[in-house]
């Protein structure tokens, strides 16, 4: 294999974790000044913080490796050149934070809380990575990571095991969920080169770590494990994107467009 | 390194205990043990500044008054900051005397020698109980939480405890 591939892999593998945190930290963002009480408000809001200011690192590394300026990566890109998993670009419900937000909470609780779990899991794997500026990385995020996980486990565990019609909610939001968040546990075309360059651990056994640690939790609050999650509705990995996120994009990088030299 | 150089690395050093964390305006950057290094060359001055938290939007502001601060100093033509992960910052690295103001700005200081993992124990800032509840892991920036003090009656805040896995 050549140093071309190695670079290219982990050019990759930094896109697709940036635009994970990037997108799913905007999605948190619509719903400031529309969660359940003001607590979490302030907590939703922090947590999206933190995960834009994770997306930075990564875009920021991604400038180092002569991919463009961070900001200009994150709003200059078209939608295809996103590589972030397709269920994190979902909309939160029907409406906008300006018009008639109708939003879902126990869907906004599922991806949050199965995403925090894999991102724990990949963390983990990649405070042992062979680049050491993304180890450093990611264990300077899992210091704040941890208090993510612990934030939406507890509204998970919660919610599944609360009244009939928050269990109800949370089954159809699993169900959701789980049609798509294959596209969340897979590496992409470059994969194989991404693990023999011991950037991080082989997909398969991420993917594993995250079910057996799913299955666990289904199974102490007495939900039925559905198997192993799809993803349906394409591989964002590949480019491959719904219209929310073109929808997305172009209001995040509304102001961004119009006045490149608007600071941040 | 020329005596000269050791002079000027001082005089940075003593101009950073000026700088203040925007959103906490009682304590400094060094009492928070934010600044890794001061790397004197010539004229040419570099300080390695370690984060807080990730998407702190402070970083900016604190990155643009540590400039201006070394820059200021007899025999500095140019300082320039880098932000570095390693070592990642941790709340040990917060200096007594940063403790102690912390307090004073109604903030309980973080545990020292915290295990990621395990429980804390805050005490109220201004009466000192330790019969507290806690209202929200997340406060109004992303280092804090939101207490409340059974004991005092007063709402107030901690700083999470940040420490390496």
């Amino acid at each position: 294999m050549t140093a071309e591939h190695e670079k290219g892999a982990l050019i990759e593998l930094l896109y697709q974790l940036a635009d994970d945190d990037f997108i799913l930290a905007y999605r948190g963002s619509e719903w400031l000044g529309l969660a359940p009480h003001i607590e979490e408000d302030v907590a939703f809001s922090s947590i999206s913080q933190d995960m834009m200011g994770h997306a930075t690192m990564y875009y920021r590394l991604l400038e180092q490796l002569g991919e463009g300026k961070a900001d200009e990566i994150a709003h200059l890109r078209e939608p295809s050149k996103f590589r972030n998993a397709v269920i994190l670009e979902e909309v939160n419900g029907p409406g906008t934070y300006l018009e008639k937000p109708d939003y879902d909470w126990a869907f906004a609780v599922v991806r949050n809380y199965f995403y925090s779990v894999h991102k724990q899991i990949r963390l983990d794997s990649l405070r042992h990575s062979d680049f050491e500026p993304l180890a450093e990385a990611a264990r300077k995020i899992m210091t704040e990571q941890y208090y993510h996980l612990m934030h939406w486990e507890l509204w998970f565990k919660q919610l599944v095991t609360s009244t009939d019609e928050a269990k109800a909610r949370m089954t159809t939001g699993i169900e959701k969920v789980w049609q798509d968040f294959g596209g969340v546990l897979t590496l992409g075309p470059a994969y194989a080169d991404m693990v023999k360059a011991n950037f991080i651990d082989d997909e398969n056994v991420l993917k594993q770590r995250w079910m057996k640690r799913m299955e666990a939790v289904f199974k102490e609050t007495g939900l039925t494990f559905p198997g192993e999650p799809k993803m349906d509705r394409g591989n964002g990995r590949k480019g491959e994107h719904t219209e929310d996120l073109t929808k997305a994009l172009t209001t995040l990088s509304e102001v961004y467009a119009s006045n490149p030299k608007t600071g941040w | 390194m020329s005596q000269q150089q050791k002079e000027v690395e001082q005089l940075v050093w003593s101009a950073l205990s000026h700088v203040k964390d925007p959103e906490i305006a009682s304590v400094s950057i060094l009492d928070l043990g934010m600044v890794g290094s001061v790397l004197v060359d010539g004229s040419i001055v570099k300080i390695t500044v370690l984060p807080t938290f990730s998407g702190c939007p402070a970083l900016s502001m604190i990155e643009r008054d540590i400039k201006a601060a070394a820059e200021k100093v007899e025999g500095v033509k140019e300082a320039n900051v880098e932000f570095v992960f390693t070592p990642p910052w941790t709340t040990d690295r917060i200096t007594p005397e940063g403790r102690e103001r912390l307090k004073e700005f109604g903030i309980a200081p973080p545990p020292a020698n915290h295990v990621m993992g395990e429980p804390w124990a805050i005490d109220c800032p201004y009466c000192g109980s330790a019969y507290v509840t806690m209202e929200n892991i997340f406060g109004p920036t992303a280092c804090r939480s939101i207490l409340y003090c059974r004991s005092c009656k007063n709402p107030f805040e901690a700083m999470k405890p940040v420490a390496n896995w």
